[in-house]
């Protein structure tokens, strides 16, 4: 698998008319198996870029293509996983685990066997028949990572999944992530605004600069894992982004 | 403990209504309460030459759920299309914030004209009185459908058609059910309305004018009742469903 953003920039026109830059001229090559995050100060644009890969918006110029198929509508390739009130409140943990292949038509039997798997994976056996508003935020976010895997996608696209979540679940499932990421060998994009959780995660973080959007700098980390979030390497890069992010936000203010 | 607090005051009403029958003792003008029970203790005979409490409920009944059917029938429908496409909102809009406010009845005369007096005119009028409250209520609805959730689906790979029956519908049906619920007192009320007017020989509304007309003031409280209670359990029936399917509305996380 191999996904590729050429050029890629996204003009607005707002309702008084005038027409707003969102993002400028991005590109980046993502490799199999990598872990990237996207990073950068509110209102850049990075949810923008994730959406327009997903296929559920459209670039002004320039094109996404996974391997080599230019995508204009969201494939079946990649699977989304938003921030937050994206599980069907009327369906149950297995049901919407089980949502995509029953939209491809699978027999019931087969995809709650399907469903039940994946819901091993992320810890959720024992809440096949619960209901989305009978569980934490962090375990609703479960559900969505196993329903995004039931479809085995190559790509995770993952637009501040953990936003909404408190420090302490947010940790866990960062390390949770990182596991079935381990596991099932998926390719993921994160959007994050998180300098932390983008240095704990990623291979490569792409680093936004303020709107419009364009690519400050991409950022290799080592790829020790798992990650000491205290330790002086980290420290030195997430010092680095930190000043980054920073140059970014002052410019508008 | 709050159902028998609400059972207190129909108990005392049964009471108050006695006593002041007793002291008026004018059964033309409040009858006593043994000159109403036996009434509605016989629903299945005769009363003055116009059928039973049973027949007269079953006719109104019936009426009803012909508007009531041919109501859903056109506001569901058309009431996803205006939620879908605000185009078709724009269009429909104006004409509907004029028509709304105007009462059932005031269709009557119109009714009549068009349909001549008999089945159609009441049915008619009990359509007019149940297609604004479904057909906002749908409109409603659709757009209360989380954008997130259309997400979902068309990452998922849902058509337009598998995004209207997974998503849109059951995401739209509480509210859409809660439509079908006003709609349908109002239906009742304007079926024995529009029985009570001149030309229907059948119906609940029909019998206790019928009974006013012969003095039969019992008649006409034990036809209130009736419909009362009709009302009651419909309006249970429905609540019943919207408890059992759609106890997630207001829950969504």
């Amino acid at each position: 698998m191999t996904l590729i953003i050429n050029d890629v920039s996204r003009v607005f026109t707002s309702e008084k008319g005038e027409t707003i830059e969102a993002l400028s001229h991005i590109s980046f090559e993502v490799k199999d198996e990598e872990f990237i995050c996207i990073l950068g100060p509110s209102g850049c644009g990075k949810t923008t870029v994730l959406r327009i890969i997903a296929g559920l918006e459209s670039a002004s110029a320039g094109s996404v293509s996974v391997d080599g198929v230019p995508v204009t509508s969201p494939s079946p390739k990649m699977a989304m996983i938003f921030q937050e009130y994206s599980l069907y409140p009327w369906r149950t943990v297995e049901e919407n685990v089980a949502l995509g292949l029953e939209l491809k038509g699978m027999k019931k039997p087969n995809r709650m066997a399907v469903a039940k798997k994946y819901l091993d994976l992320v810890g959720l056996i024992g809440f096949e028949h619960s209901y989305p508003y009978e569980l934490s935020g962090g375990m609703r976010q479960r559900v969505a990572v196993a329903r995004a895997l039931a479809i085995d996608p190559s790509i995770l696209l993952m637009d501040e999944p953990f936003g909404a979540l408190d420090a302490q679940t947010r940790n866990r499932m960062q390390h949770e992530l990182l596991r079935i990421w381990e596991k099932t060998k998926k390719t993921i994009l994160f959007v994050t605004h998180s300098v932390d959780e983008a240095v704990f995660l990623a291979d490569r973080i792409v680093v936004l600069t303020q709107r419009p959007g364009s690519i400050k700098e991409i950022v290799t980390i080592p790829s020790v894992r798992p990650r000491e979030r205290t330790s002086d390497e980290f420290g030195q890069i997430r010092r680095h982004l930190l000043d980054m992010i920073k140059e970014e936000s002052d410019l508008i203010q | 403990m709050t159902r028998r607090l609400g059972l207190v005051l129909p108990i005392l009403l049964i009471i108050g209504w006695e006593v002041v029958a007793i002291i008026v003792n004018n059964p033309f003008f409040l009858p006593k309460l043994e000159t109403v029970i036996p009434v509605l203790l016989s629903p299945f005979s005769d009363i003055l030459g116009t059928g039973s409490l049973v027949d007269n409920a079953l006719v109104s009944i019936e009426r009803v759920a012909l508007g009531f059917a041919l109501a859903g029938a056109v506001a569901i429908p058309v009431g996803i299309c205006m939620g879908r496409f605000s185009v078709l909102n724009d269009f429909f809009d104006v004409t509907l914030e004029i028509l709304r406010p105007v009462p059932p009845l005031a269709w009557v005369p119109l009714a009549l004209a068009w349909f001549k007096i008999g089945v159609v005119s009441i049915v008619f009028i009990i359509f007019i009185g149940a297609v604004f409250p479904i057909l906002l209520n749908t409109v409603d609805g659709v757009r209360g459908v989380k954008n997130t959730w259309i997400e979902v689906g068309t990452t998922l790979g849902a058509s337009e058609r598998q995004v209207l029956t997974k998503v849109i519908l059951p995401g739209a049906a509480p509210t859409i059910w809660t439509g079908l619920r006003v709609g349908f007192g109002i239906s009742w009320m304007c079926v024995v309305a529009a029985e009570i007017l001149p030309g229907p020989t059948s119906g609940l509304g029909y019998l206790i004018m019928y009974a006013y007309n012969l003095g039969q003031i019992n008649v006409i409280i034990a036809g209130i009742i009736v419909i009362g209670l009709i009302g009651l359990v419909i309006d249970l029936g429905f609540k019943a469903v919207e408890k059992r399917w759609f106890g997630w509305r207001g829950l969504e996380r």
